[in-house]
């Protein structure tokens, strides 16, 4: 029966076993599209190997025709630094979750690089790097990767961990059933089940990595100063030359390009990660994507992933096949490997911070650290009162919208954009506002801190107030509940879990900006506030060593520890008490 | 309570004239058409009815949460009742879980400005009525399923409503704890215990509502009318197995499963939309066989009564009426008033191997079901045998809304994949006549 009804089809016509046909109009686009960008990607290469000296044959110029080519230098330094935190991810973070031991050093570092300033540390990686591959720019080009890449590989890593530990039992027992070997576990099993997780932290890492983009391209340490080209030189220069259409040219442009690669890489992306999620619900609406649709059609997309597969392959073929175990013998760890581990770790940690400590006491005097820890306590200040009235002003908001899925739908891609958006392209038109008003830096620097980092706090609210269910939504409306019932009830703490995440995201971003919002340059006209963010800039730019790493250890611990003493606590009791599953 | 029940009915809530649609104002799709109904003083109302068909949408338009587009809901004040107000207990029991058993009760009070010490006594006399006390700091996390909606019933309760809505308020519990739930509730109505005037409960139970109300009001899918008003005059308590009880269980099934008169020509007006535009519901192949494989064997012997199946097969309305009329529309199954009848196919279905039974089932789809007709013709036709499933999508939503359509697209894959007639990849979306490889 079966075999009778597939005869006609036994022996297909002679294109079709070639799987070839005429090639449709989607082909051609995504061809189009596919050699545009291949064009685009050496072109832009080509300009990374170059000896240093061309950057001063061709210096950075406030011609808007040379932009289109800078945003490309840019985004390729971007590109690139997402495939070193991915690579990076995949790497650390399996060895954290697979290794006990490793993991006992891996996660409490990735935990504290994820609060520590990343500006910071330009002044160290940059002579690193330049060191490293003298007289060419790809040193320099390097330095700029790589501070794109500490403000991305570490969430990246802490999230693709924290799926991998969170695997659904039965799937990991099938694969222990089965003996499957660990390279094949990983691509069957870890793998999928994270990717959606990392897909989603990656789009917003590269959100903010444009904030150091525009840091790090134009880089002053000591008395070196670097510009490469790219959307952050122009920027700079634009400031320095106080040429306001320049600027506009500078953001129309990074505004450009956020949207191009969120619609031409991420949302195809995102699209088709959404079939990895694991969830048996499929309650919530699907995310689309057009060029994925596009992609899907054709018949190019198997072939451009043909030599990514065909390595995975080829790692699959060359792993030998594990037997199951016929015996299981109870394994017992040495406890005293464990132990003596663990003392390890714990000496290494103290040499470093004893060697740490006295090297700055041997340049710097007790006074002066004592400064430093008043000045954090200004930024502190800063910063709780700012996220305090940002969450007054978007907290109302976010529900108000939240609560209208139309709008929220519309609003939503809004406020990612903004928070994407680099926020200290503004910073000058502060400064030419407190000169001319003649108002004090020491309060009206800090809004900028805030200026970008808010919104994170405007799309979490949002997405807490649309997740409220409807019946509780009916429940209040039947009783007419009203005012500040109705807030105290039903919306504050609904939203409480995802407003969480958004204050202290928010707060950690707002610490990072200090040190480029609370010293400011226009021109000849530089305002400085008082606080530890300022101190790090002042140090970073006279190149003194020892006062950059007071600056950056005073930081990190009073982050971690606002982390720890404030939001941790905080989230924990969401968690316990206001979630809604 | 009889005797209340015979005297001239008092209204208390009047609808009249409900037409309702989802979608922007001019148009959209009509979910209530031209819905009449009075709640009277001193009755249980039951309104059956299945998913989709507007029954909760009306139940909200009473309660006041949802604005009909035409219509009116109004609510008459009498003597002992000056100011009819409602309250609503949720299928989902929407308990916030935030607030303990207590406060959770209280809510309403508070809305309404009650002073504190008056709010804590009356919550704690309807958490005791409804029999909690000691569970008033519990958070709903820590309680049982029937446990939420006893909060959620004294929620409802403390706040002194004229009217009691239900939205299948048993449904999401287990079959014991509905019973006693349903028991208790029962009780204490007919001790007048409830500060209550009347109840309208929302089910797709049909013994549910057979064994809960005074009243039951039949109502129709797409879009939701009232076709049929019972009177339930069996005396209480209610024996399920008492044959006046069996007696008119099967005949709301036969009502519920009788086919609108202009469909009679055609069985394929089971379903809403004619041709390709037919909604298919989904129903898979597994479920399917599994009825015929019932039905067919003892004690059924090829003829079941749609009650006796879902209670042998624990099975709600909306599980066992699709599977009936899809069975129907393959010509696998005969609707006759109560009774599902297996037709002679069926019957060799029940006995036949897997492939067999494909082959069988694979004929019944491309004879009877147009869309699964359609897309094989097509695939047939092209020289690739492969079409994107966008097409059919976009053919299916020139007829109906985009989640019926996705429903249709998914089902009909489903059964063409089983009977092996085409195939679908989620890879690149496309239907095709291969093999997988």
């Amino acid at each position: 029966m079966k075999a009778e009804r597939h005869a006609p089809r036994a022996l297909p016509v002679f294109s079709r076993m070639l799987r070839l046909s005429r090639p449709s109009r989607e082909d051609a686009l995504a061809f189009a599209l596919l050699a545009a960008l291949a064009l685009l990607v050496f072109r832009g290469a080509e300009g990374a190997i170059q000896p240093l000296s061309s950057l001063h044959l061709a210096p950075v110029t406030l011609d808007p025709a040379q932009l289109p080519y800078y945003a490309l230098r840019t985004v390729l330094r971007m590109f690139a630094a997402l495939l070193a935190s991915t690579l990076f991810t995949l790497v650390v973070a399996t060895l954290a979750a697979r290794s006990k031991a490793a993991g006992q050093i891996i996660v409490p570092a990735l935990d504290i690089l994820q609060s520590v300033p990343i500006l910071g540390f330009l002044t160290f990686t940059v002579t690193f790097f330049m060191n490293l591959f003298p007289g060419n720019v790809l040193g320099v080009e390097l330095a700029s990767v790589f501070a794109i890449f500490t403000s991305q590989a570490w969430n990246m890593a802490f999230s693709f961990y924290q799926s991998l530990r969170n695997l659904p039992g039965d799937l990991e027992e099938a694969c222990q059933g089965f003996a499957l070997p660990p390279i094949r576990r990983f691509m069957r099993l870890d793998l999928p089940y994270a990717t959606p997780a990392l897909v989603w932290n990656a789009m917003m890492s590269m959100s903010g990595g444009w904030f150091f983009v525009v840091a790090s391209e134009a880089i002053t340490v000591g008395n070196t100063t670097v510009t490469l080209p790219g959307i952050g030189s122009y920027l700079a220069i634009a400031i320095a030359h106080q040429d306001f259409r320049s600027v506009g040219w500078a953001v129309g442009m990074m505004a450009l390009v956020i949207v191009a690669y969120d619609q031409l890489f991420f949302r195809p992306i995102v699209a088709w990660a959404d079939r990895f999620r694991f969830e048996q619900t499929a309650g919530s609406e699907r995310p689309a994507s057009w060029l994925f649709d596009l992609l899907r059609r054709t018949r190019l997309l198997p072939l451009i992933f043909r030599p990514v597969t065909e390595l995975g392959n080829l790692l699959l073929a060359l792993e030998p096949t594990l037997r199951p175990r016929r015996a299981i013998s109870p394994r017992q760890p040495n406890p005293w490997a464990g132990r003596l581990w663990q003392a390890a770790i714990w000496l290494s940690v103290t040499a470093v911070l004893c060697w740490t400590a006295r090297y700055i006491l041997s340049a710097l005097s007790l006074m002066e650290v004592a400064r430093v820890l008043g000045l954090a306590t200004l930024t502190m200040l800063r910063v709780i009162v700012l996220i305090a009235l940002a969450s007054v002003v978007w907290v109302p908001l976010g529900v108000a919208i939240g609560l209208r899925p139309r709008l929220a739908e519309a609003v939503q891609p809004i406020a990612q954009f903004l928070a994407a958006f680099p926020a200290n392209v503004l910073f000058p038109f502060a400064v030419i506002a407190i000169v001319r008003w003649q108002l004090m830096p020491d309060i009206w620097l800090s809004p900028l801190m805030i200026l970008g980092t808010q919104w994170y706090i405007l799309f979490n609210v949002i997405a807490g107030a649309s997740a409220i269910p409807t019946d509780l939504r009916e429940v209040a409306d039947m009783f007419g509940l009203k005012g500040w019932q109705w807030w105290r009830q039903v919306a504050l703490p609904a939203i409480f879990p995802y407003y969480i995440t958004g204050a202290l995201t928010a707060s950690g971003g707002s610490w990072n900006a200090s040190i480029v919002a609370e010293a400011v340059t226009w021109g000849d006209r530089h305002l400085q506030a008082h606080g530890l963010g300022a101190y790090i800039a002042q140090a970073t730019t006279d190149g003194h060593v020892p006062q950059v790493a007071l600056g950056i250890g005073v930081m990190s611990l009073f982050v971690l520890g606002f982390n720890r003493l404030v939001w941790r606590p905080l989230y924990a009791f969401g968690e316990r008490r206001l979630s809604l599953s | 309570m009889a005797t209340l029940a015979t005297q001239s009915p008092l209204p208390l809530i009047e609808v009249r004239g409900l037409n309702h649609y989802y979608g922007p104002p001019p148009g959209g799709h009509l979910v209530l058409e031209d819905v009449n109904l009075t709640l009277n003083q001193n009755e249980v109302v039951g309104l059956l009815g299945r998913s989709g068909s507007g029954k909760s949408t009306l139940l909200r338009s009473i309660a006041g949460l949802i604005h009909p587009r035409e219509g009116s809901v109004e609510r008459i004040p009498s003597e002992d009742c000056p100011d009819p107000s409602v309250a609503m207990v949720f299928q989902t029991f929407a308990l916030f879980p935030w607030l303990t058993v207590q406060q959770n009760v209280e809510l309403g009070l508070e809305a309404q400005k009650v002073p504190p010490e008056e709010r804590r006594q009356r919550a704690l006399a309807a958490i005791d009525l409804i029999g909690l006390d000691g569970f008033e700091n519990a958070y709903p996390k820590e309680l049982s399923g029937g446990m939420r909606q006893r909060v959620g019933l004294a929620r409802a309760l403390v706040v002194n409503p004229a009217l009691l809505l239900m939205d299948e308020p048993f449904s999401a519990l287990d079959v014991l704890t509905a019973e006693t739930l349903r028991t208790d509730l029962l009780d204490l109505w007919s001790e007048g215990r409830m500060p209550i005037k009347s109840i309208l409960i929302v089910t797709h139970n049909i013994e549910e509502a057979v064994q809960m109300c005074d009243r039951i009001l039949v109502f129709s899918s797409n879009p939701g009318r009232v076709v049929a008003e019972i009177k339930v005059d069996i005396p209480r308590p209610r024996d399920r197995l008492d044959p006046p009880f069996r007696a008119l269980v099967d005949d709301i099934y036969a009502r519920m499963t009788a086919r609108p008169a202009q469909a009679q020509a055609t069985r394929d007006g089971l379903f809403p939309g004619t041709g390709i535009a037919m909604v298919l519901p989904h129903v898979s192949t597994n479920t399917l066989a599994g009825l015929i494989e019932e039905v067919d064997g003892t004690p059924f012997n090829g003829k079941a009564s749609m009650a006796e199946l879902a209670d042998s097969l624990n099975f709600e309305i909306d599980d066992l009426f699709p599977m009936a009329e899809t069975l129907q529309l393959l010509r696998f199954a005969e609707l006759r008033g109560a009774q599902l009848l297996l037709t002679p196919a069926a019957r060799r279905y029940a006995q036949a191997e897997v492939d067999q039974r494909k082959a069988m089932f694979g004929e019944a789809l491309l004879a009877h079901v147009p869309l699964a007709q359609h897309i094989r013709r097509i695939l047939d036709e092209r020289a690739s045998h492969k079409a994107p499933a966008r097409r059919f999508r976009d053919e299916l939503e020139d007829h109906m809304s985009e989640d019926f359509a996705d429903e249709t697209l998914k089902t009909v894959t489903n059964w063409g994949r089983y009977a092996e007639i085409f195939t679908y990849h989620e890879d690149d979306d496309q239907f095709s006549l291969d093999d997988p490889q």
